[in-house]
């Protein structure tokens, strides 16, 4: 029986020739990512194993970054716990301030992540990675400790769902409107211990910032791990980012699969998730009709932080102004991309047109800080998540869009469509 | 392994890790502080009407969300004995058997309580009992490997045993 994407990366890691779904496994790691909420956790509990430090300080990565630079005392305190680590075990990929970034940003940037390795981590956005071929997936601090002791994690081999992408997606539509749509269409349990296979002659359309976008949010779909096809873009990404040799598996033409699932991108519409759930999906055409006012917009986060996507708000916003009490918050996704922005004026353009530019940080978009909303207010966010009071209150809401329509609202006051801006 | 038996407190589809405990509190990893902050943004009064040894039930897709292990942490330090829901999210499902939070996949038994009934667990056969309304259910064993895990009481404990 053949084997999927990920089912030959598992196999492959627990050294065996062939796995099926449901099978227990362990498996290899080659990296193991904590940030500074789940790292302290994890740091606690690899001390009560009886282990004489780390696997291997080359296969570690701790990225403080969520309530970085220090949001308060106790935030610091964690960040000293992972600093400390860090240096005791002489971890060689530890990103202090000024060198970190928002982790699913960071880790492809840096090399660390390629097409073959099999990587887990204590953020559920671990998911990411996908994008460049790799089986990546969101653990516990727990599974983090012993992978951080061992190299090991154990794992159900997943079913999976294919998704089939087809044709080119219209001038707005972005990673971002493609997976919100696929969870629109399958909801938040739609994928739920499954991995998500990207196929199809679409793919070639999407940068690596939109397949980015699409394998970060594998998760609100519930699914193990998204995973594309590692093609020349992919490959030409790797090797202009990692010294570390990609190994490129591809699906068995007779891989089984629980469903196929064919999606035309050239018939998708900018997509909107309405609260509390991000399977709450309408066009931006039906949205603009429910005309919602708006109180804050944030561009930024581990799903839509990258270059790309700054790129694109930029071009909305520039020569515009926000609308009247309007807070725009744009968020680098790591130092490298505030650089690239700062050298290409988006960053003069984002602050002209009366947004603010953050250090990177995921603050705002798990209700940490540098953005939190009071009662009633509602915000337009590239982030990933509008759960019940995600971003701040409880009555607060969340519309999950694209930076494109992030920017377009921006200016508008209300979630708008980019083309009318 | 100890029963479990307590009244139950039973919430729907999709309860996420930002409701279970909100980001605002993870600035702290002390289980007891956490606990008090449990539910809190689903529903307030949660602390106030819960008992130790209480049980939680829940719809599809528990634990949704962030791969935060203080979710679980929170749920066990304040007390609650055992969740019992249609489907778990897999982060939150491999999260509680690391930490040892008893977890049991059971839709018939979620169909079949109701807020406020009272339940017994036996952990060792599976067998969920509706004392309240008379019936009884029997959840999805855990494969062998879990079960492991499980009977040493966590991850970390497993490990050290082998």
């Amino acid at each position: 029986m053949g084997m999927t994407m990920t089912q030959k990366i598992l196999a492959a890691h627990a050294g065996l020739k062939s796995v099926e779904a449901g099978q227990l496994i362990e498996a290899k790691l080659d990296l193991v990512l904590g940030n500074d909420i789940t790292s302290p956790v994890a740091i606690h509990e690899m001390d009560k194993m009886k282990v004489d430090g780390v696997f291997d300080k080359d296969k570690i990565a701790l990225v403080p970054d969520h309530f970085v630079p220090n949001k308060d005392i106790k935030s610091a305190e964690h960040c000293k716990c992972v600093r400390e680590f860090a240096k005791k075990n002489d971890i060689t990929n530890y990103f202090e301030v000024g060198q970190m970034g928002i982790e699913h940003a960071l880790l492809p940037e840096k090399g660390l992540t390629v097409a073959g390795d099999v990587i887990i981590g204590a953020d559920s956005h671990t998911c990411t990675y996908g994008a460049v071929g790799a089986f990546s997936t969101g653990v516990g601090s727990t599974d983090m400790a012993a992978g951080m002791a061992t190299g090991m994690a154990w794992f159900k081999v997943p079913s999976a769902i294919k998704f089939v992408l087809k044709n080119k997606p219209a001038k707005w539509v972005s990673g971002k409107d493609i997976i919100l749509h696929i969870i629109g269409k399958i909801g938040v349990d739609g994928a739920l211990y499954k991995s998500m296979e990207f196929t199809g002659d679409g793919i070639q359309y999407l940068t690596m910032d939109d397949r980015f976008t699409i394998a970060n949010m594998a998760i609100e779909a519930g699914g193990k791990n998204g995973i594309f096809p590692v093609d020349d873009l992919c490959l030409k990404y790797i090797s202009e980012h990692s010294n570390r040799k990609p190994v490129v598996y591809e699906a068995d033409a007779d891989a089984v699969y629980d469903e196929v699932i064919e999606i035309d991108l050239a018939t998708l519409r900018p997509t909107v998730a309405y609260p509390h759930l991000p399977e709450n999906t309408k066009t931006i055409d039906d949205s603009v009709k429910d005309d919602i006012k708006i109180d804050q917009v944030v561009i930024g986060s581990c799903t839509n932080g990258r270059m790309d996507d700054l790129r694109i708000a930029a071009s909305i916003l520039k020569g515009k102004k926000v609308a009247a009490g309007m807070r725009l918050i744009v968020i680098p996704g790591t130092q490298q991309i505030y650089l690239d922005a700062m050298e290409e004026g988006l960053i003069r353009t984002f602050v002209e047109a009366g947004g603010v530019v953050s250090t990177p940080t995921c603050g705002p978009c798990l209700g940490g800080y540098m953005g939190i909303l009071a009662e009633n207010e509602r915000c337009v966010s590239t982030t990933n998540r509008n759960f019940v009071g995600r971003m701040g209150h409880i009555s607060s809401e969340i519309y999950l869009a694209s930076p494109a329509v992030a920017a377009a609202s921006a200016i508008a006051g209300r979630i708008a469509d980019p083309e009318t801006v | 392994m100890e029963n479990a038996h307590g009244k139950v407190i039973k919430y729907g589809d999709n309860v996420d890790t930002d409701v279970i405990i909100p980001a605002r509190y993870l600035n702290s990893s002390d289980p007891s502080e956490l606990a008090t902050h449990c539910m809190e943004d689903l529903d307030k009064d949660f602390l106030s009407k819960m008992k130790p040894g209480d049980i939680m039930v829940a719809e599809k897709n528990f634990g949704c969300g962030s791969s935060r292990e203080h979710a679980p942490i929170a749920i066990k330090a304040c007390g609650i004995s055992c969740v019992i829901a249609e489907t778990f999210a897999r982060i939150f499902y491999r999260n509680a058997i690391n930490i040892g939070l008893p977890i049991i996949e059971c839709p018939k038994a979620v169909a079949g309580i109701d807020n406020g009934d009272e339940v017994s667990i036996d952990f060792d056969s599976g067998i969920i009992k509706n004392i309240t309304k008379g019936t009884s259910f029997k959840g999805q064993p855990f494969p062998e490997f879990m079960q492991k895990i499980i009977d040493a009481e966590g991850l970390v404990n497993y490990i050290n045993s082998k």
